[in-house]
């Protein structure tokens, strides 16, 4: 017995361990820096609104995410009479889960260590668009376990919504791959430190990344990226003047606290793939002496939360679609939109001596 | 050892995911049901290092079928005593039909044996030098291209088909021309009426080009 456990542990187990810690380091962080993208969220928006903004827990108000986090925690969660308890219950754990299971594929940095993800997978990228699909069922089944008008009319419209802008990150991320030739998502930034700016002279540069030749692509991601997440100005799915939150209506406490957290989790999730398809992942902007002496852990960092902030500025800028908008935008520009564009990615590609 | 673990972790899951689809009430509780089912078959996939078959899958089946399955079903509203006796007027066919397929399942594995073990030997070995991915592709868009064109225009055709079959243009209904939106300027959009002092002028109904159509 003792044997076999020595070689299972052999074969399996440090392997596991190592995984397990690896995870749970990853996780961790991702959290608290998801805490305080959230405090910066409403900081943005306060900004621009001309208010303060959170500034009374902690000093500047840092502390606030952690504060509402206490008090989320320490409500009496409600299941309202009338839903369907076990899958009330179950839908924010599967918004949340989703949305962490994203992370384990996206990379952070590379250096002499190794690749510094938790799966180098080498379908990674399917992956991710796999997981994001998979962010409507929290949705859907929330909004259907409430048994709730408004939060059926959200879940409906998110239904729609997600399964619309999907076609058009996948296309999206079609002509990206058709540029790197691979799924992997490591090498999807490799393959940015050679580029444009390589051709006209500027060696490794930020003229290298790939959102410079697929600007639309970059253009079109972005967008579908918050539509993707429900974020403003798509965020129909909770519009809170007509649906008062939409599926979050009969959530309370904790489950609530796992949507809200599932939802930023799966905004960095994607500002981080819009970094890694088009900004050049931890590469750093410039080839040259103090840029490239940074870590790239840090690099990845700073272009998360830049396109983070984007995010936040569109937040507090852009008024919200009408339904009929909403889907127009979706089927009727984007769609043929992207899907143009990859075969104009692949003509080039092929026809202008890029093949390899 | 752990990929039989796995092996029997998702096929027993799969199984009763599968199962459940038929035993419960709740036609919702069944799509729900029928993913779980879905996703155990694409763990199933992975460990048979068909990795990019098991993402499309995941993406194809759970991430758009089945949300319309769920978006279809969540709208119904079923009466199951109606959908009972159904079943009982329509048990004599469904049961020979099902002991048809029954008689067949068990002469064809009289005939074969069950000497495959799925666990242990993939249908089709995997080229060394070249990731699953690539091997579909080749054989996809390289080898059996032309088929592959003639199912896209298989596919083509049933789409149109159905749009053609379901489409209709109701008259009547006024519907935003965005185009027409943006084109308006002062020239369409203004119209300045001299109002004679003291008296009144009704203007003539405009008729708006968004709503020509």
């Amino acid at each position: 017995m003792l044997d076999t456990l020595q070689t299972f542990m052999n074969d399996y187990g440090w392997n596991i361990l190592a995984l397990v810690g690896f995870s749970l380091l990853l996780l961790v962080s991702l959290l608290i820096i998801v805490a305080f993208l959230l405090l910066m969220d409403r900081k943005v928006w306060a900004a621009v609104q001309m208010r303060r903004g959170p500034n009374v827990v902690g000093p500047f108000g840092l502390l606030q995410s952690f504060a509402d986090l206490l008090k989320f925690v320490l409500k009496e969660p409600i299941i309202p009479a009338g839903s369907d308890k076990a899958v009330f219950l179950l839908a924010p754990l599967a918004t949340a889960t989703c949305a962490l299971a994203s992370w384990a594929v996206i990379p952070v940095n590379e250096n002499g260590w190794g690749r510094w993800v938790i799966s180098d997978m080498n379908v990674g990228i399917l992956y991710l668009l796999a997981i994001s699909s998979l962010g409507v069922y929290g949705i859907v089944m929330g909004g259907w376990a409430s048994n709730s008008k408004y939060p059926f009319m959200g879940a409906l419209r998110s239904a729609a919504q997600m399964v619309s802008y999907e076609v058009s990150i996948g296309f999206v991320i079609i002509s990206v791959l058709l540029c790197v030739g691979s799924l992997n998502v490591t090498d999807v930034v490799n393959a940015q430190k050679t580029g444009v700016g390589t051709t006209f002279g500027l060696t490794s540069s930020l003229l290298d990344w790939h959102w410079l030749p697929l600007f639309p692509m970059f253009v079109i991601f972005f967008i579908s990226a918050l539509a993707e997440t429900n974020r403003p100005p798509f965020d129909l799915v909770e519009a809170e003047s007509e649906l008062v939150a939409g599926f979050m209506v009969e959530y309370s406490s904790t489950p609530y606290l796992l949507y809200m957290l599932g939802e930023y989790v799966s905004i960095v999730a994607m500002c981080a793939m819009t970094t890694i398809l088009f900004l050049g992942g931890w590469l750093p902007p410039l080839d040259i002496w103090p840029l490239n002496a940074v870590p790239g852990l840090f690099w990845f960092l700073i272009k998360v939360v830049f396109v983070f902030f984007m995010f936040a500025m569109v937040k507090a800028m852009v008024p919200r679609y009408r339904y009929d908008q909403l889907m127009r935008l979706g089927w009727k520009v984007f769609l043929p939109l992207s899907l143009f564009m990859v075969v104009v990615t692949a003509a080039v590609l092929q026809f202008g001596g890029f093949r390899s | 050892m752990a990929s039989a673990l796995f092996f029997y972790l998702f096929a027993v899951l799969a199984v009763v995911a599968g199962a459940s689809v038929i035993l419960t009430k709740n036609p919702v509780h069944a799509v729900l049901f029928l993913i779980l089912a879905f996703f155990n078959a694409a763990g199933l996939f992975v460990l048979l290092q068909a990795e990019f078959l098991a993402m499309l899958l995941v993406i194809v089946y759970v991430g758009a079928v089945a949300v319309l399955f769920l978006f279809v079903v969540m709208m119904l509203d079923v009466d199951f005593a109606e959908l009972k006796a159904g079943f009982i007027k329509n048990a004599k066919i469904g049961a020979l039909i099902g002991g048809i397929v029954l008689v067949e399942l068990i002469a064809l594995f009289g005939y074969r044996g069950f000497t495959v073990s799925p666990v242990m030997n993939p249908s089709a070995p995997i080229p060394a030098s070249i990731t699953n991915t690539r091997a579909l592709g080749e054989i996809l868009y390289t080898q059996y291209v032309y088929y592959f064109q003639g199912a896209g225009l298989i596919l083509l055709v049933a789409m149109i088909g159905a749009i053609v079959l379901t489409l209709k243009h109701r008259q009547g209904v006024k519907r935003q021309s965005i185009s027409a939106q943006v084109a308006r300027g002062p020239a369409t959009g203004l119209e300045v009426v001299k109002v004679p002092s003291g008296g009144s002028v009704i203007p003539p109904a405009v008729k708006h080009p968004e709503a020509a159509e």
